[in-house]
């Protein structure tokens, strides 16, 4: 199927906009692959493992962002915030299983792990409903700017409600995975890093594989393609609109946790930035394609940590937000999206 | 005079309060300096505060044809606050010299005003022109997007805007003509080239500027663009079918609204005499738009009202809450509670991060219990509450089908 192309892009403006875009991508590519040949081998694979765990954590987040924009066309602001929480949450949990900082490792002591991530996924996933019954699903007929606006009132309530629970500064998150890891290449891969990847890749599947095969998934997809012939389907539209916000907070719970396990570290206002960030990712991959918001975490958190360690880290957000605006014009419809009509 | 009485009358104060709140911020204006002089003895400080006030007034009435009027979310209003006053800094202060340009430029504050309305809105216009074909809500996240970067640009090229630290010692607005008389504790005479350092003479040109504003906003929002924004906001594709150019429409209510930051900016900065990037962040930003949700979105009068509003309880009331808190708790003998403990950071600390709980509140409780402001206007009152005809429902329709 030939993807439709945006208005900018058709035609000759859009033939020279495609170019220029070809050359600054491309002119990128080759100034980064001096400095990662300048930089030599280790240090390029090093910074690789760092950014596919960053990646792997945008990823889970934008995930949220586009499945509720797929089903009610709302961007929801509260979403960044509902991943601090998760971080939040966590790191108050670890001292209750008992795990503590390079503390030894049994066989067991993974089921204590477990037990906080289950914990905080399921906090966030009812913190996620609660904002949609309390503050979204009054204003579902209200025109657009109204949600909007809210959206954007409770990502400024839920922040103002973590900076009152743990305060302006940095918390620590006690690093409590094992130390180990392996040699590649001369760069050290620890156990963080496989840990964040494999559990974001298993995650992923598993949400996929739940909208592609089972009924909820299926009334999803129905009700994101059009509500009132779900409705007249038989589909009860608030329950899986509800199921939505809920599968996509299980995903931030899971993103804020591994957030604080691999950079130890966890503060307030995390959850803006990220959330950008990873709205920009899920446009980036086509916005209610769950797939699309996948890559797209991994490309801008892969960008992001290149430019970290290959260029002025002072720039970096100032690239990404770049990037944002560029495919937001450029590219409104993502790599993977279908051009959604103005409603 | 007694005609336009009468006409204010026979509109029905009732049905349409605007009339009324537009006297009483007249009157309110005129009133405050004499009564801080009256009944406070740091008259200067409290005038130069609502010269400060004013400025987020101007933001207020600027985002409200953006927003109130065209329909379209801004959420990186900031931005272009922050082009007029950095316009203002290059264009008047000894800093072009430490930049790479070498030249230093001093040009008349009053030059200035309207060179940064047009750079504002240039950049409105580029920032527009490729966004606002797309959906609405998109453009929230693209402004979102603008309002990072433009803070942290000036904090990063430090070559031009020294970074951090900001550019400060801006030149000081000038009048060729000024009145002296009682007031400042003068005889009543005429002066020449009067350097403006008295707040009072901020408070009066704030003033002067916000009456201009309001008369621009006014007769925008009445005239024939005015109604093509209204019909943009409420259908889109009718709007179009009735001839309306919704692209350019739109464009001109970003370009308006950013002119109207980068004259507050340009303000703003001479005021203060300094700029800095971190003046101009995102929560700026969010206090404009909770001045204008608060106070009436489309209505003139209710965002002047909101933005005073909403600017005493942040700038006022929020900043005094700790002391009052720990006050309290030790009048009623809780004294325990003011000191900090564990985790616990004391009341005083406590009431002090309360900010953005309390921005967060006001928004979502204005959506969802009167989403048209404290001040309506009429027409956004009933869009706001009845909704849309596009989100009518199979319920709707069997009510009204019976």
């Amino acid at each position: 199927m030939a993807r439709r192309r945006s208005q900018l892009r058709s035609g000759l403006t859009g033939r020279v906009l495609d170019v220029g875009l070809g050359v600054v991508v491309l002119g990128f590519l080759i100034v980064l692959g001096q400095r990662v040949i300048e930089h030599g081998l280790s240090y390029f694979v090093q910074i690789l493992a760092f950014a596919i765990s960053n990646g792997a954590i945008y990823a889970l987040i934008a995930i949220g962002y586009t499945m509720v924009y797929g089903i009610i066309e709302l961007i929801n602001f509260a979403h960044g915030d509902v991943f601090t929480f998760g971080s939040f949450l966590s790191v108050s949990l670890l001292p209750v299983f008992g795990l503590t900082e390079g503390m030894e490792w049994g066989p067991f002591t993974i089921v204590p792990v477990l037990a906080v991530f289950v914990i905080t996924m399921l906090a966030c996933a009812v913190l996620n409903v609660s904002i949609e019954r309390v503050a979204y699903r009054p204003l579902r007929h209200a025109p657009r700017l109204a949600p909007l606006i809210t959206a954007i009132g409770m990502s400024f309530f839920l922040e103002g409600a973590l900076f009152l629970w743990k305060g302006p500064s940095n918390v620590h998150y006690p690093d409590v995975l094992p130390r180990g890891g392996f040699q590649l290449l001369g760069a050290n891969i620890g156990v963080k890093e496989i840990t964040v990847v494999t559990t974001a890749v298993v995650l992923v599947v598993a949400l996929a594989l739940f909208t592609d095969r089972s009924r909820l998934g299926k009334a999803m997809r129905a009700t994101a393609q059009d509500r009132d012939a779900a409705e007249l389907m038989g589909i009860d539209i608030n329950r899986t609109i509800a199921a939505t916000f809920f599968i996509g907070a299980v995903l931030a719970g899971a993103g804020g946790a591994m957030f604080g396990l691999y950079f130890n570290t966890t503060v307030f206002d995390l959850g803006f930035p990220a959330g950008l960030v990873a709205f920009t990712a899920a446009v980036f991959g086509g916005i209610g394609n769950i797939y699309g918001a996948a890559i797209g975490g991994m490309i801008l958190g892969m960008v992001q940590s290149l430019w970290d360690g290959y260029f002025d880290s002072a720039w970096t957000q100032v690239v990404i937000f770049a990037i944002l605006i560029l495919v937001l014009v450029f590219r409104p419809t993502g790599l993977l999206g279908m051009r959604v009509p103005e409603k | 005079m007694v005609g336009w009485l009468r006409r204010v009358w026979e509109t029905d104060p009732r049905r349409d309060p605007n009339a009324v709140a537009y006297i009483a911020l007249a009157l309110g204006a005129v009133a405050f300096p004499v009564w801080v002089t009256i009944s406070t003895s740091n008259a200067g400080f409290w005038i130069g505060v609502a010269a400060d006030a004013g400025v987020y007034m101007l933001l207020a009435l600027g985002l409200n044809v953006v927003v109130g009027f065209a329909g379209l979310l801004d959420l990186g209003y900031a931005a272009f606050f922050a082009i007029g006053a950095y316009t203002y800094a290059m264009l008047a202060s000894g800093h072009g010299s430490a930049t790479p340009l070498g030249v230093t430029i001093h040009m008349p504050f009053w030059i200035v005003l309207f060179v940064a309305l047009f750079v504002a809105a240039s950049f409105g216009v580029i920032l527009g022109a490729p966004t606002l074909r797309l959906r609405g809500d998109y453009l929230a996240i693209v402004t979102l997007g603008f309002g990072e970067i433009v803070p942290r640009v000036f904090r990063n090229a430090n070559e031009w805007t020294s970074g951090v630290n900001g550019i400060s010692a801006l030149d000081t607005p000038e009048l060729p003509i000024w009145i002296k008389g009682p007031w400042s504790g003068d005889p009543l005479a005429l002066v020449t080239g009067f350097t403006i350092l008295d707040p009072l003479a901020y408070y009066v040109i704030m003033a002067v500027l916000l009456v201009l504003c309001v008369v621009l906003v006014r007769n925008l929002y009445n005239s024939r663009l005015g109604r093509a924004w209204m019909a943009v906001r409420e259908d889109e594709v009718a709007a179009a079918a009735m001839g309306v150019n919704t692209v350019s429409v739109k464009l001109l209510a970003f370009a308006i609204g950013a002119a109207f930051s980068g004259f507050a900016g340009t303000y703003y900065g001479a005021k203060l005499s300094l700029v800095s990037p971190e003046s101009f962040g995102f929560s700026v930003s969010i206090t404009v738009l909770i001045m204008v949700v608060l106070g009436g979105m489309g209505n003139i009068p209710g965002v002047m009202v909101g933005s005073l509003l909403v600017y005493y309880v942040i700038f006022i009331v929020l900043p005094g809450l700790p002391e009052f808190a720990v006050a309290v708790v030790n009048a009623i003998g809780l004294g325990q509670l003011a000191e900090r403990s564990g985790d616990y950071p004391g009341i005083g600390e406590f009431a002090s991060r309360l900010k953005f709980l309390v921005f967060g509140l006001i928004l979502v409780l204005t959506m969802l219990l009167r989403p048209q402001g404290l001040l309506p206007s009429r027409e956004r009152a009933q869009e706001l509450t009845k909704g849309t005809h596009e989100d009518t429902t199979i319920e709707d329709v069997n009510a009204e089908v019976g």
